[in-house]
């Protein structure tokens, strides 16, 4: 059993590595104007922010709809601590300046230099510290709203996380707290994916990263919420999603560790949150509303409750379906794809929404159930065996 | 040999105006296999509970190896409305949680088996190890803790090896059959390392082979672990003959103790479960 263990983590890695090399190479080969990056790009940073949902929803058995509101903690903390100084002013305009004065790029950068290598490594020194931060600020604030929150179950759960949520939002939009958060005014000009090309001294870019660099963050995120769920507080955490009381009676504090799981997973969700910041150049709380968790519950449900790897996959195939595939059916004719004028904009979504009510028909439990994808392969393995037999 | 594991005093518990269990006193010694038994709704369970840190008693005191585990007394609306007796006699109120109550030595299985089922027989066992573990998030996150998680995999399946269920080790626990699920039920109890192990109707729903069956496994367990084991059954044949003392319970109330032929005819347990005319009650 060790054996096929260690086989399985090392096909694992080498097709992690395999997908990240295809990502840059398809980037510098395809033209970059491509949906194909959108969707690319959002569905990693959605698929991070789906498999922590999943830890919560799937893994630990507690249903909570608060995860946009941990996704705007994380996108407003990195936005906040990665403007540059010199464009903090005409950002904050509305409210004279900015009450905060950290740029962690620029922290580095006077170590590091500002150019060259020097300026590459403050970049991802600072970015990464600000996604850190906003993993943390997110799982702080999950620390607080789990006190009361977590003593109630299922519906009610559910109903206070999405009041928290949407607390959040409104508390964001706040003037008062323009000086920080911008009000209601989005917050932009922070390093996004983009600043991570590779440019020349003339300014050309010469090795186009802005699609790595949210595989690598959220493959790293995902692999150590798996690693998490493998582990011993895993299990502990799939005990209390089947039976509360066993759990209990096996010695399992189902509060610390309901608290542990919310945390975590809103420290993914706040990395999440930020990614999506990074992904569409800017910040504003309206977007992050309830209908954002709806949607990302949805592709739980598409992928499995309970399998990160089914997270993983409908990720990609709802952001791509709803940003890229049905696009005919709204504008011009797109891949074969052409409505008659009277449907022009609006039919999209009811085609959409008709996949989605298909696929929940006839998966009930999800692409996956609660499989992952290596199980698929053994599976098939044995029927081979035994067809040979 | 007579060494106090469980000392139970004075415990009530009180729903609303119901008193469900009343004025309840027992003991279990080192060693022993203690019954604890009375018809249908005579607050059985509900004393497992009440010891087991599921319910708060309204009153009472519950020790553990001579340690005060769980103390309460009426408060707040309960003070009013309290129908026990003792009152006043308990001035400390000591509720741990059911997880402090496992981890002090007190594991214990369910009427209706509480297994968690999508999981298979080795996980289910495997999660008993979690507690006693020294581990934190992070170590097991990064396998900082592979000695001990290997360790913990090497008990479990020691364990099981005993229990003759390595064969089914990846089977899912929804998908065996009833007496084996009973049997991993308390094979996962036994992963918590108890001293005290209580057993809620072990044999229910078992045909005569299975419950004799059940019978020197029970013995097995109590010489293999050292055990001290305390349950509620209705099977009369495993009651009698493997338990060292018997406690009888009718309306909450205590009617009868001592050993089985002494119980056996003992006229108010007779007449409890068979049923008298009321003035014979109380």
């Amino acid at each position: 059993m060790k054996k096929t263990n260690k086989r399985g983590s090392f096909i694992a890695l080498i097709c992690v590595i395999l997908m990240l090399a295809l990502v840059v190479v398809l980037e510098n080969t395809v033209p970059f104007t491509s949906m194909l990056f959108t969707v690319l790009k959002k569905g990693a940073v959605y698929a991070l922010v789906v498999v922590s949902m999943n830890l919560l929803n799937g893994f630990t058995g507690l249903f909570s709809l608060g995860q946009a509101g941990f996704m705007l903690l994380g996108a407003y903390t990195y936005a906040i601590f990665t403007i540059p100084s010199d464009v903090r002013d005409s950002v904050f305009y509305l409210f004279g300046g900015s009450a905060l004065h950290i740029s962690f790029p620029e922290m580095f950068e006077s170590v590091f230099g500002s150019t060259g290598v020097g300026g590459a490594i403050s970049l991802i020194l600072g970015v990464l510290l600000a996604l850190i931060l906003a993993g943390l600020v997110a799982a702080f604030f999950a620390y607080l709203i789990g006190l009361p929150v977590l003593r109630l179950k299922s519906d009610y759960l559910a109903i206070a996380t999405l009041g928290f949520a949407e607390i959040i939002r409104a508390v964001f939009q706040w003037d008062k707290l323009g000086p920080v958060t911008n009000g209601a005014n989005m917050l932009k000009s922070f390093p996004s994916f983009t600043s991570f090309n590779l440019k020349d001294a003339g300014g050309h870019v010469v090795l186009r990263l802005s699609t790595l660099v949210p595989f690598v963050v959220a493959t790293l995120c995902i692999f150590l919420i798996v690693l998490l769920i493998n582990s011993s507080y895993g299990r502990a955490f799939k005990a209390i999603r089947e039976d509360e009381v066993a759990a209990e009676a096996m010695g399992i504090n189902l509060f610390k560790h309901k608290q542990l799981s919310f945390c975590i997973s809103s420290f993914f969700a706040g990395v999440g949150g930020a990614l999506l910041a990074m992904y569409s150049n800017q910040v504003q709380a309206k977007v992050f509303t309830a209908a954002m968790t709806y949607e990302l519950l949805l592709i739980v449900v598409i992928g499995g409750i309970g399998s990160v790897s089914g997270s993983c996959i409908a990720a990609f195939l709802y952001i791509a379906a709803s940003e890229w595939w049905l696009r005919g059916l709204d504008e011009n004719p797109f891949l074969g794809i052409d409505a008659p004028a009277v449907f022009r904009v609006g039919l999209r979504l009811v085609v959409f929404s008709v996949i989605i009510m298909i696929v929940v028909l006839f998966f009930r439990r999800g692409i996956m159930g609660d499989r992952e994808l290596p199980d698929l392969f053994r599976r098939h393995k044995k029927a081979a065996k035994e067809v040979a037999k | 040999m007579s060494e106090n594991v469980l000392c139970v005093e004075h415990v009530t518990m009180q729903f609303g105006g119901v008193v469900a269990v009343n004025d309840l006193s027992l003991e279990v010694n080192q060693g022993e296999i203690v019954a604890l038994i009375g018809p249908n709704g005579a607050g059985k369970t509900t004393a497992f509970n009440c010891i087991t840190g599921v319910y708060e008693p309204t009153n009472g005191k519950v020790d553990f190896m001579g340690a005060p585990m769980v103390e309460n007394f009426p408060q707040g609306n309960m003070k009013k409305m309290y129908l026990g007796e003792h009152n006043g006699d308990y001035t400390r109120k000591l509720n741990p949680t059911p997880d402090r109550i496992t981890r002090l030595g007190i594991a214990r299985t369910f009427q209706n088996i509480r297994l968690f089922s999508a999981l298979t027989v080795f996980e289910n066992v495997l999660i008993a190890k979690h507690m006693r573990a020294r581990q934190n998030f992070l170590s097991a996150t990064f396998r900082l803790n592979w000695a001990e998680e290997r360790r913990m995999r090497r008990e479990t399946m020691e364990l099981l090896e005993r229990q003759g269920m390595t064969h089914l080790k990846d089977e899912r626990a929804a998908n065996l059959p009833y007496g084996i699920q009973r049997r991993l039920e308390i094979a996962r109890a036994l992963a918590t390392e108890p001293k005290l192990l209580l057993l809620d109707e072990p044999a229910a729903g078992m045909n005569p082979q299975e419950t004799q069956e059940l019978t020197d496994f029970i013995r097995q367990i109590r010489e293999e672990h050292n055990l001290s084991i305390f349950m509620i059954e209705h099977h009369m044949d495993l009651v009698m003959q493997i338990s060292d003392r018997i406690y009888v319970l009718d309306f909450g109330k205590l009617i009868a103790e001592g050993t089985p032929s002494e119980v056996q005819n003992n006229q108010r347990v007779i007449d409890a479960y068979l049923g008298v005319a009321d003035d014979a009650e109380n």
